[in-house]
């Protein structure tokens, strides 16, 4: 029977905490970037849209559009996008090697994919130092790349994973009974229905690498930064916070965009399977 | 179709060993005797050793654990009321609920951490107006972490329980349970598995958790992510590379005893 | 004339979560005769198991447009019948049983049951069971303790427990499954124990929700008898909701034919089926032909119908008009076909446009002045010059006792 105050009874205090520790900092996030610098971390008044300004890459200093900014967001974007690319390649075949098992096999082959994925972050990243230094391939853009790919096939591979496993292979023999070639059957039976884990996969690759700093801080170098490292620095030694907050509401709205307009198509259900 | 291509196999295999070379890596160098690890010196364990003479590292374990402990049963608590309420009840706000619960999964941790910042740093300045203030630590980093964990914990145990019909509350109901003897003795022990698949997702999410931690805990409070951090940026130390061996085990440990725990699936019927 | 429900005649709400003494139900008498709370309601009969009164049911669609799942249900089930609620789905026939189970509330009206109003009353504190669509066993617990379950709620002492658990076991013949769990049973088991688990709390009354609507069709038949001489036997009250007919014919001592939030016919097996009054329940009962017409004559109880086929004689013209225009229906399987005219009277010529045979039938679709209409013969032993030709001309002779008049809806 549906009383409404006893649904506010379960989903009242878990709400308003996110309501409180997640919508309220993001708020004051966009507030701060109005603000001014007052100090080393402080921010007061006048408000002023130079954060935002700067973002868009406009020198108001020297009333110039400069396009520094501009040009780290855009690193960040492909560097992401291309980093998402090298794991569909290797993350999508491997799910359905992975699919194509038998039982015993296929835990086996995802507890062992499973143990990277709970590995701590840092050590894997790190971990790359020391087999690139003898190359001397560390710092550096490559070894950034490589950071990233390794550090987010896991996340992109178990989304994926579930969907082939769902795989309704009739759907392929249709196909090839009327006519369709082994490339062509695939195409129109097997990868439709990958595609919500795929999308999925892709979302929880691509977003994380939007935002990473920790790959391009320690393989990566000063001539790597990102967007993550850029907003890393405000908060650390640049100090800069009206300027921080820009850029992480800017990636935030990114998100969040790219968020709503999923929901929008998969809908309620396809929100939940991103878990 | 149970052929696999041999092309398909060859490249899982690449792909898996492309994933465990570095953890073999960190793992075999733990044991070089050797300060700079380019070379291999000779096999020793005194950088374990070493490990566990070292205050921060003892430290920063405490904090570690109490703060994945505490946070786990606050986002336990919190999250399952969530996902108990999206199971029992369709409401009109449901997606809108969904989608807030599905922010802290999807967005960059950079984006929580700063946010939680500068959120603490306006809370510190209205508090200090009144004569009060706070320092950034254990419990900046705590509120974070049930921040994120929350939403983990309510969607695990919401698709744990969507199996089960609505129809089982009010099956309970007919036969003469009130509400709380319905909750107690049907709606609990389905949902058990759930809580405690969520609890311990979260548990490990707050072991693990780096960028937001950074953010929030200031310069004092030290988590074991942080201070790896901390110690990589000013150099490896192989006692970091014995450190992120030992880590490997424990989760290798944690996982394979997960697996072996969960893996009698009861069917839904 | 029917009486518009006002708002104002739902009497005293009872509140939900309150706890009481249950000696002293609060806003709850018992009600024998005409007047509740000195507001005048139907009489309601003394051996009536549960009577709803007046009861509707809405809600507010898009817009704000209110429609009605229940729209001014009265009806009476006398105790110890097999009660069948019959309709297509939407039509309210689940919604009427969730009240009668209380989880839902009427906006308007009453619900009496053994003489007690229970409108408002919370499901647990009612003495009446639901056997569900999708049986809703416990999945936690094995086949024994899901029966238990209600006699758990109400603490009865272990060793009782046990018995009547036993016995109800054996009533459904499950008991060898006793220890199984849910998932290890096939539909029909789960059904049963769905049944065990109800009838053991020895309710007034017992709600089925289409509990055979899962199972392949020789399992539902057998349990369709097996249900039937179960209500027998234990003489418990059953209301049973269903969209199948002709389950509804087999097993009920009386049916409610609903459509779109009302009862459009409610009276026992055949004299819904020989007897439908509206266009509905011959067509929703079996198939039917339907004849529009004129009363054209009157005599006695009897009536010509002038139709597009001719004059037609009926023997339901009680209570029509000369000149009222009506609709006529008669069963496939009451016309008679002929190849000659015989010329008694009541025939239509007809042209044979298709035949299907189905076995144990043949169903004749046939054209008559422009119209469509369907006859069945029995393919019984008699001889191949009894069959009929595609666009075979025939006289269908129609008896006026199984012309029915349908009343105007």
């Amino acid at each position: 029977m549906l009383s409404v105050r006893r649904f506010l009874n379960t989903i009242g205090p878990g709400t308003l905490w996110l309501v409180a520790f997640l919508v309220l900092p993001a708020l004051v996030m966009l507030a701060y970037s109005f603000l001014t610098r007052v100090d080393l971390a402080r921010v007061g008044p006048p408000w002023t849209l130079e954060s935002w300004q700067r973002v868009a890459g406009y020198d108001a200093l020297f009333q110039e559009w400069v396009g520094d900014n501009v040009r780290v967001l855009w690193r960040s974007v492909w560097v992401a996008g291309l980093s998402t690319l090298l794991c569909v390649l290797m993350g999508y075949p491997l799910a359905f090697y992975i699919a194509r098992q038998d039982a015993r096999r296929k835990n086996l082959l995802l507890l062992l994919l499973i143990i990277p994925f709970w590995t701590n972050f840092l050590i894997r990243v790190y971990a790359w130092i020391l087999i690139l230094r003898p190359f001397d391939l560390v710092p550096s853009l490559a070894a950034t790349f490589l950071g990233m790919v390794y550090a987010f096939v896991p996340f992109f591979v178990l989304p994926v994973y579930s969907s082939v496993e769902k795989i309704d292979w009739r759907l392929l023999e249709a196909a090839e009974d009327l006519g369709a070639s082994p490339v062509r059957a695939f195409l129109a039976g097997v990868f439709p229905q990958t595609l919500p884990g795929l999308v999925a996969g892709i979302i929880l690759t691509f977003i994380p690498a939007l935002g990473t700093f920790v790959v391009s801080d320690i393989l990566g170098g000063a001539k790597t930064a990102l967007v993550g490292n850029v907003i890393q620095n405000q908060f650390g030694q640049a100090g800069d916070w009206p300027y921080g907050s820009a850029l992480s509401f800017l990636l935030m709205g990114v998100v969040l965009l790219g968020l709503w307009a999923y929901a929008r198509t998969a809908g309620q259900k396809g929100l939940e399977e991103l878990i | 179709m149970k052929r696999t291509h041999p092309a398909l196999s060859a490249w899982a295999w690449l792909v898996y060993a492309f994933l465990y070379l570095p953890i073999v890596v960190v793992i075999v160098f733990s044991f070089n005797d050797s300060r700079f690890g380019a070379t291999w010196a000779g096999f020793t364990t005194k950088w374990y050793g070493n490990l566990f003479a070292r205050a921060d590292v003892r430290e920063a374990v405490a904090h570690t654990l109490e703060i994945a402990l505490l946070s786990t049963v606050l986002s336990t608590l919190l999250g399952t009321l969530v996902g108990l309420g999206l199971w029992r009840y369709t409401i009109r706000f449901r997606t809108g609920l969904t989608f807030l619960l599905v922010m802290p999964i999807v967005m960059p941790d950079v984006v929580m951490g700063v946010s939680l910042l500068m959120f603490y740093a306006f809370v510190r300045g209205l508090l200090e107006r009144a004569g009060w203030t706070f320092d950034n630590g254990f419990w900046t980093v705590l509120l974070a972490h049930v921040t994120f964990q929350i939403s983990y914990v309510a969607l695990t145990v919401r698709s744990r329980l969507a199996g089960y019909g609505r129809d089982l509350e009010e099956a309970a109901r007919d036969l003469g349970a009130t509400g709380l003897k319905s909750f107690l003795h049907v709606v609990l022990p389905l949902a058990t598995p759930g809580v405690l698949a969520g609890a311990l997702l979260a548990f490990t999410l707050s072991l693990d958790d780096f960028v937001v931690t950074y953010f929030t805990s200031g310069s004092g409070f030290r988590t074991l992510p942080v201070l790896i951090y901390t110690n990589v940026k000013r150099g490896i130390t192989p006692d970091i590379n014995a450190l992120s061996a030992l880590l490997v085990l424990v989760t290798v440990v944690a996982i394979i005893t997960a697996n072996a725990l969960l893996r009698p699936r009861r069917s839904v019927p | 004339m029917r009486r518009v429900p006002q708002k104002t005649d739902v009497g005293p709400r009872v509140p939900y979560n309150h706890r009481h003494d249950p000696s002293k139900r609060h806003g709850v008498t018992a009600i024998t005769g005409v007047a509740f709370k000195g507001k005048r309601i139907r009489e309601l009969s003394p051996d009536a198991a549960v009577s709803v009164v007046d009861v509707v049911k809405g809600y507010r669609g898009a817009g704000g447009a209110e429609t009605r799942v229940l729209d001014d249900i009265d009806l009476d089930i006398r105790r110890g019948e097999f009660f069948s609620l019959l309709g297509p789905s939407g039509c309210g026939k689940t919604t009427l049983l969730r009240l009668l189970a209380g989880f839902e509330r009427p906006d308007a009206g009453r619900i009496i049951i053994g003489g007690q109003d229970m409108t408002g009353v919370p499901p647990h504190r009612r003495n009446v069971n639901t056997v569900f669509q999708s049986y809703a066993l416990f999945p936690h617990l094995n086949v024994q303790d899901n029966v238990a379950f209600g006699l758990r709620m109400k603490n009865v002492p272990a060793a009782a427990q046990r018995d009547r658990v036993a016995r109800a076991l054996e009533s459904v013949r499950i008991a060898e499954f006793a220890t199984r769990r849910p998932d290890q049973l096939s539909g029909g088991q789960r059904q049963r124990v769905a049944l065990a688990r109800a009838i053991v709390n020895e309710p007034q009354v017992l709600l089925l929700d289409e509990p055979l609507s899962a199972l392949d069709l020789k399992l539902r038949k057998e349990l369709q008898v097996e249900l039937a001489n179960l209500q027998e036997t234990l003489g418990i009250t059953f209301v049973f909701v269903t969209h199948d007919q002709e389950e509804a014919l087999v097993m009920s001592d009386r049916i409610a034919v609903m459509n779109r939030g009302r009862i459009e016919q409610l009276g026992r097996a055949e004299d819904l089926y020989e007897r439908p009054r509206t266009a509905f329940v011959a067509n929703f009962l079996g198939s039917s032909n339907l004849i529009p017409g004129t009363v054209q004559e009157l005599d006695g109880t009897a009536a010509m119908i002038r139709t597009v086929h001719g004059p037609l004689r009926t023997t339901h013209g009680a209570g029509l008009r000369v000149g009222q225009d009506v609709t006529l229906s008669v069963r496939p399987e009451k016309l008679r076909m002929e190849r000659d005219d015989v010329a008694v009277g009541n025939e239509i010529r007809a042209r044979v446009d298709d035949i299907v045979y189905t076995g144990a039938e043949n169903q004749y679709l046939l054209e008559a002045a422009g119209q469509r209409l369907v006859a069945f013969q029995l393919n019984s032993d008699i001889g191949a010059d009894e069959d009929f030709d595609y666009e075979e001309q025939v006289a269908l002779y129609l008896p006026p006792d199984n012309l029915i008049v349908l009343e105007e809806t």
